[in-house]
């Protein structure tokens, strides 16, 4: 097993990815993610150079439609399945600190 | 099944009796609500059956086709759809516990023309959490099993699909395909599966997990069956913007051609992987097109073998960027905390499942300072070697055979701590997800165990027809081996 990917990596990774893990799972997590890198470093050897990247199947290119007004949504359908919603708004918890 | 009275279960049946009045739809729908009653207990396919729905739904088609008009090409058809496809005012889950009790405020433009076309909604089926797995136990609630073998996984991610087609809860299904998720399947339940050429039909109100790899299409009994459904929910939807500006799919028409002239490519490189039996049936493939006029092409395709490592870091990688969106505030469920970023990581950690983490976390690390182009950058570019080779060997070939699966269907648990093992079921079909171009798999006779085996049809993006010429001249000479061995 290599070190490809150390827990701190990981602990990272996972706050980045708004993700809180146990002690435990952050073991299990490194030790998963360290076995794929490795598998994936078959792609190491390849020479790619000059290879154009591929990011979508497709040659559409920023599609576009008119700017006219169309059917939209209704909005007490959209704010009914959240959470929680207040004066046709999605109401969440305080976004800046507590102490701030 | 020889009974005059008996209910076809084929789609095709189904709506020219239904149409023609020799059918009613409820009569339709309550036979196969009978054999839900029966086998769904051990069989799991659905995260919710919708009978009041549909029995209203075949009572308003059987009272058109009172009033002389027609319901539609799927008439009176019960079909099930994969619980990543939102239905307006009815759960949407994605076997996922952080979408709570979510209700869609829109239909995905498939259901629209599903129901359209005169379809009965039965159910919405299950699937691993967010379409990430191969067997559909990573599922919120509960695995799924093969109607074949109860103590074996149906494959996945779109397994419920595959499985209520299987257990003919449904006439067809419909799943979504990002690696092999609607093929795979398809191939360990003994059904049709479909992933159509990529843009060919709406994503529009399909849960993204891949975008750029997504891609909805159906399962069914037969590639006929296939071919109807997809005709009615592919074409140009301007809702979607990576929906291809093209009419429907033409498909049906060109099922009787035969497979004569037709260029048949045994890719030659093809990484190794599959048992025995599964290559067996392969080689009975090529031998059938060849005896009905096909000419055997060898082809290469040198990076086919990257495509899982490509896959890996690019699906994951769009899928972290995809599921950002569920972080508590507008759809489904929140965990209460004092600030928002502390809501995100509680109702992030307890919504998601172990797979989805990992897979968010490996997107995320592909993805982040540092390391973008070593991983996701060559990822991208593997991709375009990968969808080079095709265009290389379609330069020589109309369609390529391969496995769609390794093997026949395997225990439930087996892979379950292995999640590199689970992701080599994908093999053979992620490469065309790459590519963007379209595969199907066709069940092919048996393997171990009596097991289903499906062989994989793949041909080049807007050849769809083309693959359903080769997939229905398999379909045929299969028919033929088991009238003939039942003689």
């Amino acid at each position: 097993m290599s070190d490809r990917i150390t827990p701190s990596d990981v602990s990272k990774v996972a706050s980045l990815a708004r993700l809180t893990l146990t002690d435990d799972e952050l073991a299990t997590a490194t030790t998963e993610l360290s076995a794929m890198l490795d598998h994936f470093a078959e792609i190491d050897a390849l020479d790619l150079d000059g290879v154009e990247p591929m990011n979508n199947p497709t040659h559409l290119v920023n599609v576009m439609r008119d700017d006219v007004v169309g059917e939209t949504l209704d909005r007490d359908e959209v704010l009914a399945a959240a959470p929680l919603a207040e004066d046709d708004r999605f109401r969440v918890p305080p976004i800046l600190g507590l102490d701030d | 099944m020889s009974e005059p009275n008996d209910i076809p279960k084929q789609a095709t049946l189904i709506s020219e009796g239904v149409r023609y009045g020799i059918l009613s739809a409820a009569q339709v729908l309550d036979e196969h609500l009978a054999r839900v009653d029966e086998r769904e207990g051990e069989i799991h396919a659905f995260n919710l059956v919708l009978a009041d729905e549909a029995r209203e739904r075949a009572a308003e088609i059987d009272s058109m086709v009172a009033d002389g008009l027609n319901p539609g090409p799927l008439a009176g058809v019960p079909v099930a759809l994969k619980d990543n496809m939102c239905t307006r005012g009815i759960p949407t889950t994605c076997s996922s516990k952080i979408l709570g009790d979510w209700k869609p405020p829109y239909d995905a433009t498939v259901v629209t023309r599903l129901r359209d076309a005169g379809a009965v909604v039965i159910g919405k089926t299950n699937l691993d959490e967010f379409a990430m797995g191969s067997s559909t136990e990573n599922s919120a609630f509960g695995p799924t099993k093969n109607p074949h073998d109860t103590s074996r996984v149906p494959g996945g991610s779109s397994g419920g699909s595959a499985a209520a087609v299987a257990a003919e809860f449904a006439s067809v299904s419909l799943g979504s395909d990002t690696g092999g998720s609607i093929r795979q399947p398809a191939a360990l339940c003994g059904t049709v599966g479909v992933k159509p050429t990529y843009g060919a039909v709406s994503r529009l109100g399909l849960i993204a997990f891949g975008s750029s790899l997504d891609q909805i299409g159906p399962f069914a009994h037969t590639v006929d069956d296939a071919a109807l459904t997809l005709e009615v929910i592919s074409g140009h939807d301007p809702a979607d913007s990576t929906s291809i500006e093209r009419p429907p799919l033409e498909l049906r028409s060109k099922l009787l051609m035969g497979a004569a002239g037709l260029r048949v490519g045994r890719i030659t490189d093809l990484p190794s992987g599959a048992s025995p039996d599964v290559q067996a049936r392969l080689d009975e493939a090529f031998e059938a097109l060849a005896a009905a006029g096909a000419e055997i092409v060898d082809v290469e395709c040198p990076a086919f073998g990257y495509g899982l490592t490509a896959y890996y870091l690019i699906a994951p990688a769009e899928a972290s960027s995809n599921l950002a969106r569920f972080d508590g505030v507008r759809f489904g469920s929140r965990v209460t905390a004092p600030d928002t970023n502390q809501m995100y990581m509680a109702t992030r950690t307890d919504g998601f499942g172990a797979e989805v983490k990992r897979r968010i976390m490996l997107g995320t690390y592909a993805l982040s300072a540092g390391y973008q182009e070593a991983y996701y950058g060559r990822a991208q570019k593997v991709r375009r070697l990968i969808a080079n080779d095709f265009a290389a060997a379609y330069a020589k070939a109309d369609v390529l055979l391969t496995p769609a699966s390794p093997t026949v269907a395997f225990e439930v648990g087996d892979k379950a701590s292995d999640p590199l093992a689970m992701y080599l079921c994908d093999t053979y079909t992620i490469p065309s997800n790459l590519s963007g171009d379209p595969g199907m798999s066709v069940p092919f006779g048996t393997g171990d165990g009596g097991l289903p085996v499906g062989v994989q049809v793949l041909a080049p993006a807007l050849e769809d027809h083309t693959m359903f010429r080769a997939a229905a001249e398999l379909e045929r000479y299969m028919q033929t081996q088991q009238e003939g061995s039942i003689q």
